[in-house]
């Protein structure tokens, strides 16, 4: 067995609390500045962890089709990779009306203002995510600036799948559901090259 | 009745007409549609990476590759009477969904555009012909393959559908 297919197996078998743990503090860090961000209060479930085959992720988030907004980004430093966070285009829509302010016109089609309003979402919620486990770990980590696509969840997910796929056949997906008004659906997918999952394991004295 | 039959991720599918093969939102994966016109059975594979041999031991899903998962297609066609003298092809996807993809030392960065060439390269190598191709751009593409007519349908979201 390969050594990352191995630290996946781990991760199910034995480190499935420390990184569900990690997902809780690391969401509920990025929610916080969300809530900030949209002056309201923000409540969120107990992210769910879970290692899932390829196959599976699309129906996770409602299909291959279903239409989402993705925020992509590096990580440099000790832990390198890559991060991605997603919502489906409608929680995407009334997130942009909150942040800015019903100034947008509800129509179809994303103007330049929502998508930038989007890309600072991104950029808060994924720099919040990943600082939480930064503190956590005593690791460095950068974040680069966050690259944004509006497109089917297959197509975005083959991004993290092909990353994934050089190692294995499974991705690692936390999802976090949120709320204001309405239910949000978040997910976060952490991409860690095969050496920087060997260092945040061991910084968290797990290995 | 005529059916569709669903292709995943990193996996292959064969039909006969009047049946047909999609596969529903590809990135910078690859779908590469063969057909035999004579027999009219056809066959899907959503392939993922470029090159099995780039990747050390231990992969046992071929159709994750475009050089496995062509052969491996070919060869299921084969077995159920296709021809590949007869074999054309037709491919779609390899976008590159941000312009930004991928850090750290396993960057992926233009995969889309290796996983397109190198079925090309395969193809050529299978002396198979490739009709029509739609692949590039940064947009992800639905897919469905008829190969009563060898005709490749493409989705996108905000765009009209497309017969390659």
């Amino acid at each position: 067995m390969r050594m990352k297919d191995k630290i996946l197996e781990q991760v199910t078998e034995n480190y499935y609390d420390i990184l569900k743990e990690l997902g809780n503090i690391g969401a509920g860090n990025a929610m916080t500045a969300l809530s900030q961000m949209l002056q309201c209060k923000v409540d969120m479930k107990v992210p769910q962890v879970r290692l899932l085959e390829f196959s599976e992720v699309g129906d996770l988030v409602g299909g291959e089709e279903q239409v989402m907004v993705a925020v992509f980004l590096g990580v440099e430093g000790d832990v390198t990779g890559s991060m991605m966070f997603m919502l489906k285009e409608q929680s995407a829509r009334h997130l942009i009306r909150k942040i800015t302010a019903g100034m947008l016109p509800e129509g179809t089609e994303f103007e330049e203002m929502g998508l930038s309003a989007m890309q600072e979402v991104g950029n808060i919620i994924t720099g919040a995510y990943l600082n939480s486990l930064s503190t956590m770990t005593s690791l460095t980590i950068f974040p680069s600036p966050p690259a944004l696509t509006i497109d089917m969840a297959g197509a975005i997910l083959s991004v993290p799948a092909i990353q994934f796929g050089i190692y294995g056949d499974k991705i690692l997906l936390i999802q976090s559901q949120f709320y204001d008004e309405v239910e949000l659906d978040g997910y976060f997918i952490l991409i860690p090259d095969l050496e920087s999952y060997e260092k945040i394991l061991a910084a968290l004295g797990i290995q | 009745m005529s059916e569709i039959i669903k292709v995943g991720i990193a996996d292959l599918k064969t039909c006969v007409s009047p049946d047909g093969v999609m596969t529903l939102g590809l990135g910078s994966c690859v779908g590469i549609a063969i057909r035999d016109p004579m027999t009219k059975i056809g066959g899907l594979v959503h392939i993922m990476l470029p090159d099995s041999k780039a990747i050390s031991v231990g992969q046992h899903n071929l159709a994750k590759f475009a050089d496995t998962g062509i052969e491996e297609l070919v060869r299921q066609m084969e077995r159920m009477g296709a021809r590949r003298i007869r074999m054309v092809a037709k491919i779609a996807g390899g976008a590159t969904m941000f312009s930004f993809q991928g850090g750290g030392s396993s960057s992926v960065g233009q995969v889309g555009d290796r996983n397109a060439e190198a079925a090309r390269a395969k193809l050529k190598e299978l002396k198979i012909p490739i009709l029509a191709q739609d692949t590039g751009a940064n947009y992800g593409r639905t897919v469905v393959f008829y190969p009563e007519t060898g005709a490749y349908h493409i989705r996108a979201v905000g765009k009209p559908e497309k017969i390659i």
